[in-house]
Formats: structure tokens, sequence, C-alpha cells
């Protein structure tokens, strides 16, 4: 029902900000589809949240351009863009009520009352809040706020909103609750939103697009199945999710595949564009693709398999976490979910002697360097 | 087992209050329902003729300049004061700053009095330079008027009022500007609309300790006014060490602190109730 613009296509061109001795940023670029939820995901300190403040207004950069729908914004203060942010602390006006808060843009430009009645009660009914209209904002939970301060981000109608870690100070259940509740929101306005989090389960579930960022740098942009099953490099592996790294030589190279010589035997894994043989490599495989079983699986060629002992298990109920050393002193995670435990299914305890195996595709090699 | 200390820990404040404050009022309250002693103090018998004398003397026309003075003084020194403290809260170098805002109380108050008589006087420092620099033919007097007095007051208070600002602004979340900002507020607006509504109670502490010391001033206008600026505090002293008559002046103490008290307690009030006022009207729409 609202005229939300369409979203804004938004282009962070070879941007890079310095503070000082600190290399904030450092030539970072991407290009965001107008309407998508792309998120900047990173341990913090890794520059993501000074990207935003760029995006913003708040921040210039030392070098770069910032783009809207093709036009540069970098000459536009923060009030003059049509970009609205969500602040980590909210920065709700303590002044203020429910209202007033969300109200402030249209007092600004000295809107009719009945069109701020109006709006204020759509957006707040948008984020299910029109019970709270006249608390202050010390009156609210953490939630709520939340809900407070992003309703007041909409009412502006961005073509691009700013999400700075925005649920970082809920708990836990209540993250997950908003998360989809966000996703709903942007379904609902279609403006391009960009999120920047550190918490890579975030990131995951919500997002069109995730960038990975560390140290200043973007290292891969990607859909989250891109950058969970293809991770382009050692880092990005590491960070999202969890997985098992290992290192080995290249024997040889074909069809795509590659055998490396390592501790736990020649394994096969996915090869990388330009790995060659006798390079050194690692590659990755996800701790969830590796089928740990007390019997010797079926030998079959394209099957990696590696004997060990569990070293520990640690039951989360949804799965098991299954830590193996193997003989060379590695030790390797598999999860695996205990279907018909209950019903003699098959249980295996620490100390069991295990085989790990695995599909080679699933095997991601993740760096090679010339010996 | 738990003992409630609470008043032991209160009492040598209670005390000192009540020796040095509390007693003093009193002292002046009885002085002004006496009668005149012919040659200076009180005659112990009860008497309204101190308030007869306040009420004929005529002196609406010094407290309206009292109080435009030291209304002035205020309104001057919380214009510089808030965007000097704002300065000092966000600057690197802050205890610095903090340090040279203090650094005047190391002066005697008198002698920093003189010491603008040095700057303004006609042979004053800027009067020196004027005339030197072929500016001004002969020097002006720039003492002696309410000019400067309030320019003295101004200089006076403006410390007490950037420390109540300062510590409030210190306080205050300034991602809120830039929250205003990312609205659509300009930096103007987003002062006015956000800064300001927050660093209230620091701002009603400036105006307070500014206004009510320079509403009883007197050795700033003894020293730097002329007759036309004359204040309350003058008239009392006046009347104390001229006339020798305590009841009076007294009684005019007594006026002057009841009429401080309750224009105290309706700013306070009054920028309370603003506060609360303002939002339930709005939400109505």
């Amino acid at each position: 029902m609202r005229s939300f613009v369409k979203g804004s296509r938004v282009t962070v061109q070879n941007v890079s900000k310095q503070f000082g001795d600190f290399r904030a940023v450092s030539g970072v670029s991407f290009e965001i589809a107008g309407g998508e939820f792309f998120s900047l995901l990173g341990p913090s300190g890794c520059g993501k949240t000074t990207l935003l403040r760029i995006i913003a207004g708040f921040e210039d950069p030392t070098s770069g351009d910032v783009l809207l729908d093709g036009t540069s914004v970098l000459s536009l203060a923060p009030n003059n863009r049509r970009v609205n942010t969500v602040f980590q602390s909210y920065a709700l006006f303590p002044h203020l009520s429910v209202f007033e808060n969300v109200a402030f843009p249209l007092r600004l430009k000295k809107a009719a009352p009945s069109e701020i009645a109006d709006r204020v009660g759509h957006y707040l009914n948008l984020v299910k809040l029109d019970s709270h209209i006249s608390k202050m904002p010390a009156q609210l939970s953490g939630g709520q706020k939340q809900r407070v301060a992003i309703a007041r981000a909409l009412i502006n109608e961005p073509s691009v909103l700013l999400l700075d870690e925005p649920l970082s100070a809920l708990d836990a259940k209540l993250r997950q609750h908003m998360l989809i509740e966000l996703d709903a929101i942007h379904d609902e306005v279609g403006i391009t939103f960009i999120y920047v989090t550190h918490d890579q389960q975030e990131a995951i579930s919500v997002s069109d697009r995730v960038a990975v960022m560390n140290d200043g740098a973007v290292l891969q942009v990607g859909t989250p199945a891109q950058v969970y099953e293809t991770p382009s490099d050692r880092f990005v592996a590491t960070f999202i999710g969890e997985t098992n790294l290992m290192r080995g030589k290249i024997l040889f190279v074909k069809d795509g595949v590659a055998a490396l010589e390592t501790g736990a035997g020649t394994l096969l894994a996915a090869a990388k564009n330009g790995a060659e043989k006798g390079d050194a490599a690692e590659f990755t495989v996800r701790p969830e693709k590796v089928v740990i079983s007390t019997a010797k699986p079926a030998a079959g060629g394209d099957k990696n398999c590696v004997e060990g002992t569990v070293d520990e298990m640690i039951y989360t109920g949804f799965l098991t976490k299954y830590f193996v050393a193997t003989k060379s002193g590695a030790v390797f995670k598999a999860f695996r979910q205990e279907r018909g435990a209950m019903a003699g299914g098959e249980h295996i305890r620490c100390g069991d002697a295990v085989f790990l195996s695995w599909h080679p595709a699933d095997a991601f090699m993740v760096e090679a360097r010339k010996a | 087992m738990r003992r409630n200390l609470g008043p032991i820990y209160t009492t040598p404040m209670a005390l000192w209050i009540t020796a040095f404050f509390v007693a003093p009022v009193c002292i002046i309250a009885v002085y002004s329902f006496c009668a005149k002693a012919t040659y200076g103090g009180v005659v112990w018998r009860f008497s309204l003729d101190a308030y007869a004398a306040l009420a004929n003397k005529g002196l609406a026309a010094v407290a309206l300049k009292t109080l435009l003075q030291s209304a002035a003084a205020t309104v001057i020194t919380l214009a510089l004061a808030v965007p000097a403290s704002y300065y000092i809260a966000r600057s690197r170098y802050k205890n610095a700053l903090l340090f040279l805002v203090i650094v005047p109380f190391w002066t005697n108050f008198l002698i920093r009095i003189y010491a603008w008589v040095a700057i303004l006087g006609t042979n004053g420092f800027i009067n020196g330079f004027l005339v030197s620099a072929g500016l001004l033919s002969s020097p002006v007097q720039f003492l002696y008027n309410q000019y400067a007095v309030v320019t003295v007051l101004v200089y006076t208070y403006l410390p007490f009022a950037i420390l109540p600002l300062y510590a409030t602004i210190e306080k205050f979340d300034f991602s809120l500007i830039e929250a205003a900002q990312d609205l659509g507020a300009t930096k103007y607006q987003s002062m006015v609309r956000v800064l300001l509504p927050n660093i209230k109670s620091g701002i009603i502490t400036a105006v307070l300790f500014t206004f009510i010391p320079a509403f009883g001033q007197y050795a700033v206008p003894q020293l730097v006014g002329g007759r036309d600026s004359f204040m309350l505090g003058n008239v009392i002293a006046r009347e104390l060490t001229v006339s020798r008559n305590l009841p009076l002046s007294s009684s005019i103490s007594v006026a002057l602190t009841l009429v401080t008290m309750a224009g105290v307690l309706l700013f306070v009030k009054f920028q309370a109730g603003a506060a609360q006022k303002v939002r339930p009207a709005r939400e109505a729409v």
C-alpha cells in the first residue's frame, strides 16, 4: 500500500578508508542489486561497520566512490541520501515517545498531522508495535526498541536500509524471531537491505547474497550456499560454519578432482582453478558431510575414507558432534543426526574405532601454492 | 546485623548547613521583624516598620534593573556555555580545557573584577589599543554602566554554567545526533530537536547556577557599575553600612530570597512540566 520507490542499486567502487595509521577498509568493490538483501559478514574490526557508515554518509572514504542507481552520493550529507540506518544501539531519542520517535522525520518535513498519524500507524503496525505508541523508549524491552528503530528508519521510505548489527543486543531466541520478521519486512517493503553482522548464521539464513570481509577487504561475495559450499579461501571456510581443514601435496589433477597425499593417506578433493601437480594444497570438508560409521564403508574408487578413534562427542539434540582422532594425530569433526537412536540404531561412543568417509565433491580446495 | 547508619553519615552536613545557612537566614528573617535601633542594631520588639519602609522605598526600579541585568547575563552565559561545553565534551583535550575553565578560581574574585577595570577603564588595555591604533581619538568610558555589569557577570558565572553543562553533554549519546541526521535533520535541527532536550537537566542547573547568584550580586555592580546599574545587593549593602538600618536591609534580603525561591520553583516546575505535557497532546493527533 505504501509507495516505496524500488530499492536502489548500490555500487561500491574501490572504497578505502584510512584512520591515521589504521586501514579500516581497503579497496572494496561490489554491486548490490535493487531490492536485494545483502549482508556484510565478518569478525569485529573487519571494516564492515565503517563501510556501512560510508554508505550512510557518516564517514567519507579516503578513496573510491559509492553510487546509488549509478549516481555518486559522496557529495550528499546523510540527511540528503535516500538511505536510512538502523543503529546497533538503536539510537532512539530518549526524550520522545515511541510515536514521536517514528514521527520524527515527518515532523522535520512539517507533514500534516493526519498524514503523520496515518503513516506512523502504518509502520508501527508493520513492526507489530501499535499497542505501545505512548511509551517512552526507557519503558521498552530490547526487542521493542529494535522495532521502533526499524519503523523509524522506514518511515522516510528510503531506497536503501542499512542495518548495523541490529540483533546483537537481543537474546538468542528473540534474535531468531526478529530475523524472520526482518525478512518478512524486507519482502513487504521491497527495498535494498544492507545488513552488517558478525554472526554467520544470521547472514546465511536471511541474505540473498553475502560479502565476507576480513581485515578491511572483501574476500568473497556470493549467495549463502556459494560462500558455505565453495568458500574462496581458508578464512571464509573457517569463519562460516564449522569445517575440517586438511593439508596435502597434489599428486595429480584429473577431471577437476585432485588426489592429495596427506597424513591420513591419499584423499580426493575438488581442485581449485589452476592447481597443479606438486602444489601444496589445503582443502576443507564440512563435518556434516562426513559420514561416520563403525563399519568399514564399501570400497569405491571415488570415496575418501579415513580411520580413527572417537576422542570426544557432544550431543546437541538435533545432531551429535564427533571428534575423531586419526592415526596421523589430526582431529576430524563429523556431525550426524541420531536417526532411530532409541530403536536399536547404531550407537557410537567415545573410544570406538570408526571410519570417516566423504565424497570428493564435498571436499573443496581453498588454497593451492606452488611448492 | 544491619544497622541504618544513614543519619550518622548525614549529620556533619546537616550541622554545617544549619549553622552556616539556616541559622543566618533565620536571624535575618527575625531582624526584619524588629524595630530599628537609633545607632544601628535592632530593638527586640515586633515591628512591621521595615516592611512598610520597603514598600515605600520605591525599589521597583532597582528590582527590575536587577532582574533585567541578571536575566541578560544568564541568557548570554548560556549562549556561550552550551557551545563551549559541547566542544569540550567532544574534544580530545577535554581535561586540559576543563582545567582552563577552572583556572580563574585560583585568583581572588575581587582581583578578577579589578582586572576588568584594568581592561575596560579609560586608561585600560582596550582604550590604549584603540587609541594607539588610531581608531579612537580619545579614550571612551566603557565602565560604570549596565553593559560593563552584564559583561563581568557573564565572565563571573561562565565556569559555573560550563561545568554542569559539560557533565551532562559528556554523558550524551552522540549517536543520537547521527540518527537525527540520518533521518533527515540538518545539523542545526539535530542540535535543537535532539541535543537540547536531552541536556535539559544541565541547562536547568546552569541557569540556576548563573541566575541566582547574579540576582543577588553586590561586588560586580559596586565596582564596574554606575548609578544606572545598581542592583538589590547594593541597596541592601547601603542600608546596612550607610544608613545602619538592619531591619530594612534584612527585609529586603528576605524579599529577595522569597522572590528568588519562588522564581526557581516555578522555573523548575515549568521545565519539568513542559517535557511531560507536549507528548500526549501530539499523540492524540
